[in-house]
C-alpha cells in the first residue's frame, strides 16, 4: 500500500508501525513517531496498523549545537 | 530611554522596518536572551543579536575554545584556542556593539543552576550538544516560564523549533526522553557541515527577536527540518501531548531535574 513516510510516498507491506521500523532498521527508541500529525507512543507502535494514505512522521533525535 | 543619534544610525535600518521602528528597536535594547552553549549555535545568535542591539545577552558556557571548534564556532578566533568560551564570546560581542551588556556564566548549565540564571531573561535560546542538555533547558524554561528557541545539527541536517510552554508543544511532548546512551553517536564521531551552525543559529536569532518584538508567526508547534544536502526545509506539525510527562494534564515530572549525563553522547541519527 502507499503510505507518506517523511513527505515521500512509499510503497510499503501491510503491517503494524513497529513492521515498519523494522523493515526500516530503525530502532524504535531511536525515533519519535507521528502518524497523520499525531503522536504514537512508543508502546502503542505494535499495536497500530498502517493504513493506505497515511502519512507517517519518523523524527529523529538531532541533539548537536556545538 | 532614548537612543543617541549614533545609536539611531546603527539601527536605521531595523528602524525603518514598520513592524520594528523606533518602538521595537527601544524592546531590543530592553530586551534579555541567554544563549546556553556558546558554540555553534550560539555563536551566529550571540553575533546577530548584539548587531540587532540586544540588551543584555547572557552567555553559558563551561568550556574553553578547542581548534575543532573553529570550523563552524564563529564567535572564537585562532588566537582564542584554550581560552574561557564566555571571555572570548563576550570580546567578541562588544567588538561588534558595545551598546550590549553580557553576562557571563563560566559553568555548565544543572537542574541546581538553571532556574535561578533563566529566570532573568526573557528568551532562552538552546545551543547545546547533548540530550540531557536539551531536556534540562526544555523543563527549566516550562518551569520558568519562559519561551526557548530550540536548535540542533548533525551531519547534514538541522532543526529548529520554539516553544512557549503551556501554550505549545515542548520537547518532551514530542520525543519524551533523552534516547538511551548506548545507542547514541557522539558529535565527534557523526561530523557537523560547518555552515549548519549558521543556518540554523541565525534562525533561532530570528525567532528570538520576533518573541521580543510581538511581530509575525513564531515557529511554535512545527518544527522546521532542514537538509543542507538538498537546500531544503521541512515543516512537521507537531502539538502538546496531553499525556507529556512535563506540560501534560497529569504530569510527572514535577521539579527540575538532570536527565541522564551530558557526556554520555551527544548525537544520533540513522
Amino acid at each position: 500500500m502507499q503510505v507518506k513516510i517523511n513527505g515521500k510516498s512509499e510503497e510499503v507491506r501491510s503491517g503494524t508501525l513497529l513492521d515498519l521500523l523494522k523493515a526500516k532498521k530503525i530502532e524504535p527508541q531511536m525515533v519519535a513517531v507521528e502518524v497523520n500529525d499525531k503522536m504514537l507512543e512508543r508502546s502503542h507502535l505494535a499495536t497500530t496498523h498502517l493504513n493506505e494514505g497515511d502519512q507517517v512522521e519518523f523524527l529523529f533525535y538531532m541533539g548537536g549545537g556545538r | 530611554m532614548e537612543f543617541t543619534e549614533e545609536q539611531i544610525n546603527r539601527y536605521s535600518r531595523h528602524i525603518l522596518l514598520p513592524e520594528v521602528g523606533g518602538k521595537g528597536q527601544k524592546k531590543i535594547a530592553k530586551a534579555k536572551i541567554l544563549l546556553v552553549g556558546a558554540g555553534g549555535l550560539g555563536s551566529p545568535a550571540a553575533l546577530y543579536l548584539s548587531a540587532a542591539g540586544v540588551g543584555t545577552i547572557g552567555l553559558i558556557d563551561g568550556d574553553v575554545v578547542d581548534l575543532t571548534n573553529l570550523q563552524r564556532q564563529i564567535l572564537h578566533h585562532t588566537p582564542d584556542i584554550g581560552r574561557p568560551k564566555v571571555v572570548s564570546g563576550k570580546e567578541k560581542i562588544q567588538a561588534l556593539n558595545p551598546d550590549v551588556n553580557v553576562s557571563m556564566y563560566e559553568e555548565r548549565l544543572t537542574a541546581g543552576n538553571a532556574l535561578k540564571i533563566i529566570s532573568d531573561y526573557d528568551v532562552v535560546i538552546d545551543g547545546v550538544d547533548n540530550f540531557p542538555a536539551k531536556f534540562l533547558i526544555n523543563d527549566a524554561c516550562f518551569f520558568a516560564d519562559k519561551p526557548l528557541v530550540h536548535g540542533g545539527i548533525l551531519r547534514f541536517d538541522g532543526r529548529v523549533t520554539t516553544i512557549i510552554p503551556k501554550k505549545s508543544a515542548c520537547y518532551r511532548c514530542v520525543f519524551k526522553t533523552p534516547p538511551p546512551p548506548g545507542l547514541v553517536a557522539s558529535c565527534q564521531e557523526a561530523g557537523v557541515i560547518g555552515v549548519l551552525a549558521g543556518v540554523i543559529g541565525t534562525i533561532q536569532a530570528t525567532e528570538a527577536l520576533k518573541l521580543i518584538l510581538g511581530i509575525g508567526r513564531p515557529l511554535t508547534n512545527r518544527l522546521l527540518d532542514f537538509d543542507a544536502r538538498k537546500t531544503q526545509f521541512r515543516e512537521i506539525k507537531v502539538k502538546r501531548n496531553p499525556n507529556c510527562a512535563l506540560c501534560g494534564d497529569r504530569p510527572t515530572i514535577t521539579e527540575l531535574f538532570d536527565d541522564g549525563d551530558p557526556y554520555a553522547g551527544c548525537a544520533v541519527h540513522p
